[in-house]
């Protein structure tokens, strides 16, 4: 007989799939969809709070609920929280108010949980599908727009690229250690010298290439801005957000751990993509008319910042990382907020002209705009300045100081085109009336945001501390 | 030597036939392809000892789904598929990119070495039936990615009924 194990490091993912197939099915007695999302909140907080009393492997290091996993969930549920905010009017107006939408960000965010606590890397991929079949089926949710249907499928498309390429690499990886385990990948190339085996390098290469796709890396990034624009506006900032952060925790466990030995050769493939994806993302971002197509590539740029958290390879690098993507889940989310504000009945407000002359009429709104883009650019005092400022010290101490100027050129690039929708809503006469579309959900999500943005910009260090603290209590486990 | 002939005739027809799936035109043709690629894959699963997952290749995927595959294209009364204009402008930058990968991985595979390999081998499983050890296997030690994957099938249920069955409303 086998004893069956601890049970108690996976509740929250428990609690999780309760909940998101409770709602599934309150959805067909509950006639009023804002209350599912309420639910779909307290969801969220009951679960969040379920992660931070939670520690432990079980299921033979299967499962690792450490202190690394616990800060990406926490960054996983704030985005879901927010994400579920913002979306309560705006499915309404695009009229896909559906009680199924809420279960899905439910399942995504828990395939998301379940990528940052896999300890096997089958564990991993099946989180990665669940994560991403959920946010498939919610980028075409709007059925009745073209642009939707074609956001689904071409997100389908690559990510199951993506996935088979992924698969390709693992199947290598257990061909060369006769093991999944990440640990035990680890130990068997240490052990017996496989750092310098080709077959090895190219399951290296091949997990590159699926994460690159997760994150939006450059050259793997030309299915984002179009899955960005034609995704409804809600599950945008959902999907630029949570997959790309659960995307960063699978990338850190792997490389750090499993890859641990081969240091030099996948900073080495890593470098450059960090360099292109801040080029190809701040650079097209430029010429963008749509303002959701213009963050997606400002997204691109992003993910390339943090990956140089990844490939300083300390700990200081990957709590730099972490404390980036918490600090990027505050202000694009925020950003994505007041887009869908200017979303209403018969009116996209897509345009970067629609935001012409904002302050003249919406002299609140238009200022949390100006708070999100400044931290989007990475001025002080806001926390995008906080985040960039970890990421780049820590590059610096692991010696890329070259990278590191790199990087501050082209974030200095990244301010023409963020400033210029500040320059658009303070400095142009409006063009023509923008009505507002506002709900109390909406609201609480930008207070929380701005909040997050502007506490974390001017008392930053408790939460590197917290990253740090996330690290060394996890990463021995 | 006959081994191997068995497996490299199997592994050639398997590529051979795959390749074709994709490139016809009329799509009846395409499934009738892929029924006959699963049964090769089929028997490459009995040349690993595995007889269950060869038994469900033929049960569930040539019996099943392919018939399913049938109906949609048969209900769809899809003769030809869509011919329209190649979308994809940088063709040859792709081509170019992917005979890079190829070169890579046959790079890479030649200096495979083979690791550990596991507690079943083929006295063990002949022992104990192929579909006993797998069972086994995979309601103790793969119990989480068992589940998992119980969930991502649900999704795909829901996600099918949520963008085919949902009425439009404009």
């Amino acid at each position: 007989m086998v004893e069956f194990p601890p049970l108690g490091p996976v509740m929250p993912e428990i609690l999780m799939t309760g909940f998101a197939l409770l709602i599934l099915v309150l959805d067909l007695v509950i006639k009023r969809k804002e209350t599912l999302a309420f639910l779909s909140v307290a969801a969220a907080a009951v679960v969040m709070y379920a992660v931070l009393g939670t520690s432990g492997v079980t299921f033979s290091g299967m499962f690792a609920a450490d202190g690394y996993s616990m800060f990406f969930k926490l960054i996983f549920l704030l985005s879901l929280i927010l994400s579920i905010l913002i979306s309560v009017k705006y499915i309404a107006i695009e009229r896909v108010n559906y009680g199924e939408y809420y279960s899905l960000m439910l399942f995504s965010t828990l395939g998301m949980m379940i990528m940052a606590s896999a300890g096997d890397l089958i564990v991993l991929y099946l989180g990665i599908e669940l994560m991403a079949l959920s946010t498939y089926v919610l980028a075409g949710f709007i059925r009745h727009a073209v642009k939707s249907n074609e956001a689904a499928v071409k997100y389908f498309l690559l990510g199951a690229f993506a996935s088979a390429l992924l698969l390709y690499g693992i199947s290598l990886l257990y061909g060369l250690t006769g093991t999944t385990d990440i640990k035990g990948v680890a130990a068997y190339i240490s052990d017996n010298g496989l750092a310098g085996n080709p077959a090895l390098m190219l399951s290296v290469i091949l997990f590159v290439v699926a994460f690159g796709f997760k994150i939006a890396a450059a050259p793997f990034h030309m299915w984002a801005p179009d899955v960005y624009e034609g995704a409804p506006t809600s599950i945008t900032a959902f999907m630029s957000v949570g997959p790309k952060a659960a995307g960063f925790a699978a990338m850190g466990r792997v490389f750090l751990i499993a890859f641990a030995s081969l240091q030099v050769q996948w900073a080495a493939i890593l470098i450059p993509l960090a360099i292109v994806t801040m080029a190809v993302g701040n650079i097209i971002a430029i010429s963008q008319t749509n303002i959701k197509r213009m963050l997606a590539y400002s997204s691109i740029a992003h993910a390339g910042y943090a990956l140089m958290g990844v490939i300083a390879g300390t700990p200081e690098g990957l709590a730099g990382m972490m404390s980036y993507l918490l600090i990027y889940a505050f202000m694009n989310i925020g950003a994505f907020a007041i887009i869908i504000m200017l979303r209403s009945e018969g009116f996209s407000g897509e345009n970067i002209s629609d935001y012409e002359g904002l302050s003249k009429k919406h002299p609140v709104s238009a200022a949390l705009m100006l708070i999100f883009m400044f931290s989007l650019t990475g001025i002080p005092p806001t926390a995008g300045f906080i985040g960039k400022f970890y990421v780049f010290m820590a590059a610096v101490n692991a010696g890329y100081t070259w990278l590191v100027v790199v990087a501050v050129i082209f974030s200095a690039i990244s301010a023409f085109f963020y400033m210029r929708i500040v320059m658009y809503m303070y400095m142009k006469e409006p063009r023509r009336e923008v009505e507002l579309t506002t709900s109390p959900a909406l609201g609480l999500a930008l207070a929380i945001s701005a909040l997050g943005v502007l506490v974390i910009g001017v008392f930053p260090g408790r939460l590197l501390d917290l990253a740090r603290i996330a690290i060394t209590l996890g990463w021995g486990l | 030597m006959l081994p191997e002939l068995f497996f490299y005739y199997n592994a050639t027809v398997i590529t051979v036939l795959s390749a074709l799936v994709v490139t016809r035109s009329n799509p009846v043709h395409s499934i009738m392809l892929m029924l006959v690629m699963f049964f090769h894959i089929a028997a490459l699963y009995l040349f690993l000892n595995a007889e269950f997952l060869a038994a469900i290749q033929i049960i569930v995927y040539a019996g099943a789904i392919l018939v399913l595959f049938l109906f949609v294209v048969l209900l769809l009364n899809l003769k030809k598929e869509l011919v329209t204009q190649i979308f994809i402008v940088r063709w040859p930058l792709g081509l170019v990119a992917m005979a890079g990968l190829l070169v890579l991985m046959f790079a890479g595979i030649k200096s495979f070495t083979l690791g550990p390999t596991g507690d079943f081998t083929i006295e063990k499983i002949a022992g104990e039936t192929h579909t006993a050890a797998i069972g086994t296997v995979l309601f103790t030690e793969y119990i989480v990615p068992f589940e998992v994957a119980s969930l991502v099938l649900l999704i795909a249920i829901i996600g099918a009924i949520v963008l085919a069955k949902k009425q439009i409303k404009t």
